[in-house]
């Protein structure tokens, strides 16, 4: 791979051109925030993210470190709570896009999100589900973005935090799960896509200097090869400028302390 | 409703071996609060939260909770919280048994609770292990169309312990901002203790606004700052830096329990507390 741009910047632009103009996308914290912003700030300016946290519409500045952070709720169209936001807006079927990130994923897009090892004695406990179950379940199509590499992509999870194509051909649907499913992973290699019948992942792009090999070998299961595999364009200077600017301006800002202070504590009312 | 001191408050309603949510999403986590139960020594909690973070890290390795009920555990955008895990991966300082959902799930459970109905009900765990780990988590056919719904049992706490902006003098309580389950958390509770940043004679709430009526709570204690690291919307900013330096300082038993001891325990109150991070800041 050229030396002009990384695979994490590589992923967060493929990631991020995937989404269309004017999407409903709920965002998870950390790279999926991080790709709909990009996209936001790029080509798609009329993206509405929606915040597991209820915030509708935000428009943050600098990435949120945390899933509340008040940027997201400041720059928000509507802040709702939390009942609201699962029940009346992800369940009731508003969520065009849910992009989810994981410990683990299966040739099925299922994922793992809670424990390495037996749950009730895991070498590592992992923070759980928090809304992804249901993102999974409900949002029209979900996208998930990991890194690949034989720890993350599994023969067999640990654990089923959320539910892809479960277990192949026909098992989704019969599940009651009313969206898609997962239609596009992206990783750090290239994108894989399910195929139509089967629901197993098929790796269908890859990104420049990345071989098939590579692919295979990062991959706990026989990696299914598209027909064809494309080569995704690289960044462009723009994709790149937008992203480094995005990431320049979270640095500054999450790290100044603000601890409150006497003075200001009874300053400015909501 | 009265107003107590955070001690008094802590002192009088919450007991040892009780089921207790200090809930909060990111914004107005009542940390005040939580060190006050550190403080006062509370054993045997059976912690309830949406988002255990870093004051749940502190009240495990403290030693304060048996059981966690929870739908997602972490330090967010940082990492894992290193108690937490040390609790469930080695049993220190003593076991933490979980009762773990989705965030969707608790949120039904809170919204059941409110109502004092027995059960929550969402379309939810799909095709998920946490029904297989959580037998809590069961399903119910719709009389209706036959279909086939998750529930969860109803969260009533003993104790739910807010953090918000406002009280006015009769203990009418206003948040603002991102608002979480709070409101759902309140009036699902036996027992309703709230720290506010400030104390005034009007709330002057807009119609709408999320107001809890003085007669849902039961104590009042002002704790200005009672948030921080977390924030207060109008008052302050998430402290963004102290949540990443906790991923050290909480890494190993003895920093934290270092950190514990100067800090929390240390100090009378929150008031000290804050004095002592911003001597430390300013150093």
């Amino acid at each position: 791979m050229s030396a002009d741009y990384t695979s994490d910047e590589m992923m967060t632009i493929a990631a991020a051109r995937s989404l269309r103009d004017g999407a409903v996308c709920f965002v998870g914290i950390g790279l999926p925030s991080a790709v709909a912003n990009l996209a936001r700030l790029t080509h798609a300016p009329d993206i509405v993210l929606v915040y597991e946290s209820g915030t509708i519409g935000s428009r943050p500045a600098v990435l949120p470190l945390s899933i509340g952070d008040g940027e997201l709720a400041v720059t928000a169209t509507a802040v709702v709570s939390l009942p609201e936001i699962f029940a009346y807006w992800l369940q009731a079927g508003r969520i065009d896009v849910g992009f989810l990130g994981a410990a683990q994923i299966d040739r099925f897009g299922n994922l793992n999100s809670t424990v390495i090892g037996p749950y009730g004695h895991p070498s590592t406990r992992l923070p759980g589900a928090g809304g992804a179950p249901e993102i999974a379940a409900h949002a029209r199509e979900t996208y998930v973005v990991l890194k690949q590499n034989p720890r993350t992509f599994v023969q067999a999870l640990d654990f089923r935090t959320s539910a892809g194509f479960m277990e192949g051909a026909g098992s989704r649907a019969a599940s009651g799960a009313p969206g898609a499913g997962p239609t596009q992973v992206i990783t750090d290699l290239g994108i894989l896509r399910p195929h139509p019948e089967t629901r197993e992942l098929e790796f269908r792009e890859r990104y420049q200097g990345v071989t098939l090999e590579q692919a295979r070998a990062a991959t706990g299961w026989p990696l299914a090869l598209a027909d064809r595999v494309d080569l995704v364009a690289p960044p462009t200077a723009a994709e790149l400028a937008a992203l480094r600017e995005l990431h320049a301006r979270t640095r500054a800002a999450h790290s100044r302390p603000v601890l409150p202070c006497p003075q200001t504590t009874s300053g400015g009312a909501p | 409703m009265r107003f107590l001191s955070l001690r008094d408050a802590i002192a009088t309603y919450v007991r040892d071996g009780q089921t207790i949510a200090l809930e909060g999403f990111t914004h107005l986590i009542p940390y005040a609060a939580g060190h006050e139960i550190i403080r006062q020594g509370r054993k045997d909690l059976h912690l309830v939260r949406m988002t255990p973070d870093l004051i749940y890290d502190q009240m495990i390795g403290a030693g304060c909770a048996r059981a966690l009920t929870f739908s997602w555990g972490g330090n967010p955008g940082v990492g894992s919280l290193h108690r937490m895990r040390d609790a469930v991966e080695h049993g220190w300082p003593c076991p933490l048994e979980l009762h773990e959902h989705s965030h969707a799930g608790m949120a039904a459970a809170y919204s059941a609770g409110a109502a004092r109905l027995p059960f929550g009900m969402l379309r939810g765990y799909l095709g998920t292990d946490l029904d297989r780990v959580n037998p809590q988590i069961r399903h119910v056919a719709c009389p209706y169309t036959g279909q086939l719904l998750a529930t969860v049992p109803a969260l009533n706490p003993d104790v739910t312990v807010l953090h918000a902006q406002k009280a006015d003098r009769h203990g009418n309580i206003l948040l603002a901002g991102i608002i979480g389950a709070q409101k759902e958390a309140a009036l699902a509770a036996g027992t309703l203790l709230v720290t506010v940043e400030e104390r005034v004679e009007e709330l002057e709430a807009p119609m709408n606004a999320v107001v809890i009526p003085g007669f849902a709570v039961a104590a009042v204690a002002v704790v200005p700052g009672g948030a921080h690291p977390s924030y207060a919307h109008g008052y302050y900013a998430r402290d963004n830096a102290f949540c990443r330096a906790w991923d050290e300082i909480a890494r190993t038993r003895e920093g934290f329990l270092g950190w514990l001891d100067t800090r929390v325990r240390g100090s009378r109150d929150h008031a000290e507390f804050l004095e002592t991070l911003r001597e430390g800041a300013a150093r």
